[in-house]
């Protein structure tokens, strides 16, 4: 057994690590949100130059193959400066179901733009009633003239409103609930019959409510009908993507707190000095050390099973979800009046924690499909 | 002992209904019930017809325009206003400085205060809390220093909630000497926000609003009138003031409401196959936090009781203060959890009347994130939880 990094790890950790200090420090982030397509262009290139949107892909499409322990490694950096560039929506999921269920020339036209920082993809798959359940798919394909187009809605679609091409998840047979009977079909997001409604999250990501009307789509993406165990797959992985990005986020709040406790003074001692308050934070350190293992578990079991573990990806999901609640509410309180202020970085990193929370199935959902497996 | 309400208890209640039913304005309850931001003319309309039925100081004595009402009162008028969306009226003036100014001022500041603050002409702000003192109100350093009959005022309060709106500001403010003891330094002071010399700049919070303030004085001139009651007794005045504030921090009546809201919101709220009612596992979290709200109704009640009987609320009133604002946050969390995927989008101006785009989300979801993000403040005023930990642990427990 050996928990320690290859040079290759070590590398890529290092060179996230020092985006992250160097060039997203909090002022930067803020200025990235107040942009009008609310991420930067500049930041997505750099990704691509230094190779980080190929780490999903295998060799055989062109990327770097990485592993789930090499994913985790960039989104617990990503985590700690809370990145908003649409890595997991466009790279993870969207790109990751091209590879996963993509013919050859769908993976030619796409993975390599993609790779390169091109192109930019989301996946729509939730809907308004579907809550957390990746079947329940109402919005629908139906051939006309022998070509499908789809109608219905899809909501809270991550990058869905600067992403040039869609993944929709759409309903080809059966009823709402189903298993069987649902499809993924490419979609040109600028076609006319499709209407974005685009906001950002309050967690400073972008994401669009989308309806379409009989819009005709850019191809049929895997086999008609059996589309969910590829979706449940994506999903999962980029479930585990925003563990780590929690992982990384509880770190920057512990440390925050510590170094505030440190210093403010309240009744002529510094706050930290209270065993009320040491005991809280000593909670806070126990909680991200147990996410940050729970989450090494989940990557190496996905890892040594093809890319694919449900019971430990709920596990990890689950036990994450609590400890970022705990991590996000404490160190609001323990910063007191300061830490709800917009104008520093532990109330955004409070809220980042809160939406992973309800982000691919909540912690309740995660813990009733570990119980279920 | 009996929690029955008597016969004119009830038809008190049927009174209280009818008032709400007619005079309470529908845009008004709407956005109460769904958290939506009240307009300084909303809160003051509402107020207003109040003050017009004679209903705007519940707390008040009778000599002094208020209701006279007993506790029993009380709880029935909070809860029917809770149900029916009336607002809390804004507490600084009514609920804060009032009681100071009747218990502790002199003759000519009841005549000039009062009567503005019962008909909501003049909107209050609190001057308490300051960068480095927020918890710990001993540590002021906003100095007030007396210079012929007036006080020279220089310094900077923060978290002054609505302060942008306000007329006038109570301040705890530094009058004696560096050397002093904290409790004998420090006076009550009222001052008019509309001086020049006084700043008011916004803090946004991590809700997206401008709710709260920092409001800076530079060399603001005083009239030493606008002095409450003795110059360094200002520290006992504002610890009687914030035992009352903690019992009403509590908010009993509008948790109550806001669990019934839920519980139908999740009876209908579609959950893939059925209905997120059909989820055992969120039944009983909400289950759970009834329960708790129940003890909690009955821990109020019983300091109500006491409070009636003469006995003015103790260091038990910090019990409501903890368990009133946990319930509040739980209850947050359990909106955010219903509204799934739909806690995730920032829209708050979809609730502004030039909004001309489509709804995002079902009504349930709207405003759940950042009504959680907000009351994460709940447990930080008023004197944060820890230190009413430590109030419970030393004045109750003797340790």
């Amino acid at each position: 057994m050996d928990f320690s990094l290859s040079s290759e790890q070590k590398m890529i950790q290092d060179s996230v690590s020092r985006f992250v200090l160097n060039d997203y420090d909090f002022d930067t982030r803020r200025k990235i949100l107040g942009s009008t397509t609310g991420y930067s262009q500049e930041n997505w290139n750099v990704f691509a130059e230094l190779g980080w949107l190929m780490l999903p892909f295998s060799e055989e499409d062109g990327g770097l193959s990485g592993s789930m322990v090499d994913l985790a490694l960039v989104m617990e950096e990503f985590g700690k400066g809370m990145v908003v560039e649409p890595f997991i929506a466009t790279t993870v999921m969207a790109g990751g179901l091209v590879a996963l269920a993509g013919n050859q020339q769908q993976k030619d036209d796409y993975l390599p733009k993609i790779m390169a920082g091109e192109l930019q993809m989301a996946f729509a798959y939730a809907e308004s009633q579907s809550r957390y359940n990746l079947n329940n798919v109402k919005c629908s394909a139906n051939k006309i003239d022998g070509e499908f187009v789809i109608t219905g809605q899809k909501s809270v679609v991550l990058n869905g409103n600067h992403a040039d091409t869609l993944i929709v998840a759409a309903r080809t047979s059966g009823d709402t609930n189903d298993t069987h009977g649902i499809s993924l079909f490419l979609v040109d997001a600028k076609h006319a019959s499709v209407t974005r409604q685009g906001y950002a999250n309050v967690d400073g990501h972008q994401a669009a409510d989308i309806s379409f009307d009989n819009t005709p789509t850019l191809g049929l993406l895997g086999e008609l009908d059996i589309a969910l165990p590829a979706i449940n797959n994506i999903i999962d992985r980029a479930t585990l993507a925003i563990c780590a990005e929690a992982v990384g986020a509880m770190q920057i709040a512990h440390e925050r707190t510590l170094e505030y406790a440190k210093t403010r003074k309240q009744f002529g001692r510094t706050i930290g000095s209270f065993q009320a308050l040491q005991h809280r934070m000593v909670n806070m350190f126990i909680e991200h050390q147990q996410a940050k293992s729970i989450l090494l578990m989940a990557a190496l079991k996905m890892d040594s099973n093809n890319g694919s573990d449900a019971k430990a990806l709920s596990a990890a999901k689950s036990r994450i979800g609590k400890a970022a609640s705990l991590v996000g509410r404490e160190s609001i309180q323990i910063h007191g009046g300061i830490g709800m202020t917009d104008e520093i970085d532990v109330g955004h990193i409070f809220k980042r924690l809160t939406t992973i929370q309800f982000l691919f199935g909540s912690t309740d959902v995660h813990t009733r499909r570990f119980a279920s497996l | 002992m009996n929690s029955n309400f008597t016969a004119e208890e009830k038809d008190f209640q049927q009174e209280v209904q009818q008032f709400l039913q007619e005079k309470l304005p529908k845009e008004t309850a709407r956005k109460t019930k769904s958290a939506l931001h009240l307009s300084k003319e909303e809160c003051v309309e509402w107020q207003k017809i109040l003050h017009k039925q004679g209903w705007a100081a519940t707390n008040w004595p009778l000599e002094h325009g208020g209701t006279g009402w007993t506790q029993t009162q009380k709880y029935i008028f909070a809860n029917e206003c809770a149900k029916a969306g009336g607002p809390d009226v804004i507490p600084f003036g009514l609920k804060m400085v009032a009681p100071i100014i009747y218990t502790f001022g002199n003759e000519e500041q009841k005549q000039r205060f009062l009567p503005d603050i019962l008909a909501s002409n003049v909107w209050w702000c609190q001057g308490y809390s300051e960068t480095g003192a927020g918890s710990d109100l001993a540590g002021v350093r906003t100095t007030a220093v007396k210079d012929g009959d007036e006080y020279v005022v220089n310094g900077t309060k923060t978290w002054t909630t609505l302060g942008q709106h306000a007329d006038w500001i109570f301040c705890l403010v530094r009058t004696g000497p560096p050397s002093a003891k904290n409790q004998e330094a420090i006076s009550f002071l009222l001052i008019n926000m509309h001086d020049p010399k006084i700043k008011v700049s916004p803090i946004i919070t991590i809700d997206g609003r401008h709710e709260v303030n920092e409001v800076h004085f530079d060399e603001v001139r005083v009239p030493a009138n606008n002095l409450i009651g003795t110059e360094g007794q200002g520290w006992t005045y504002a610890k009687v003031l914030l035992t009352h504030e903690r019992t009403g921090i509590a908010r009993v009546a509008i948790s109550k409401d806001r669990l019934v809201q839920l519980k139908e919101l999740v009876a209908t709220s579609p959950n893939g196959e059925d209905k997120l009612m059909d989820d055992v596992i969120f039944a009983q979290k909400i289950a759970n936090v009834e329960i708790d709200l129940l003890a909690l109704e009955y821990t109020e009640l019983r300091t109500l009781s006491a409070i009636s009987t003469g006995q003015a609320p103790g260091p038990e009133s910090s019990i409501l203060k903890i368990v009133g604002t946990q319930i509040i946050q739980a209850i947050d969390e359990l909106y955010v959890e219903a509204a799934g995927y739909y806690s995730m989008p920032f829209v708050p101006y979809q609730f502004y009347d030039d909004y001309d785009g489509a709804q995002i989300g079902p009504d349930m979801a709207t405003n759940s994130s950042l009504r959680y993000f907000n009351n994460r403040k709940t447990s930080i005023y008023g004197g944060s939880n820890e230190i009413q930990t430590n109030i419970i642990s030393k004045a109750v427990l003797g340790l």
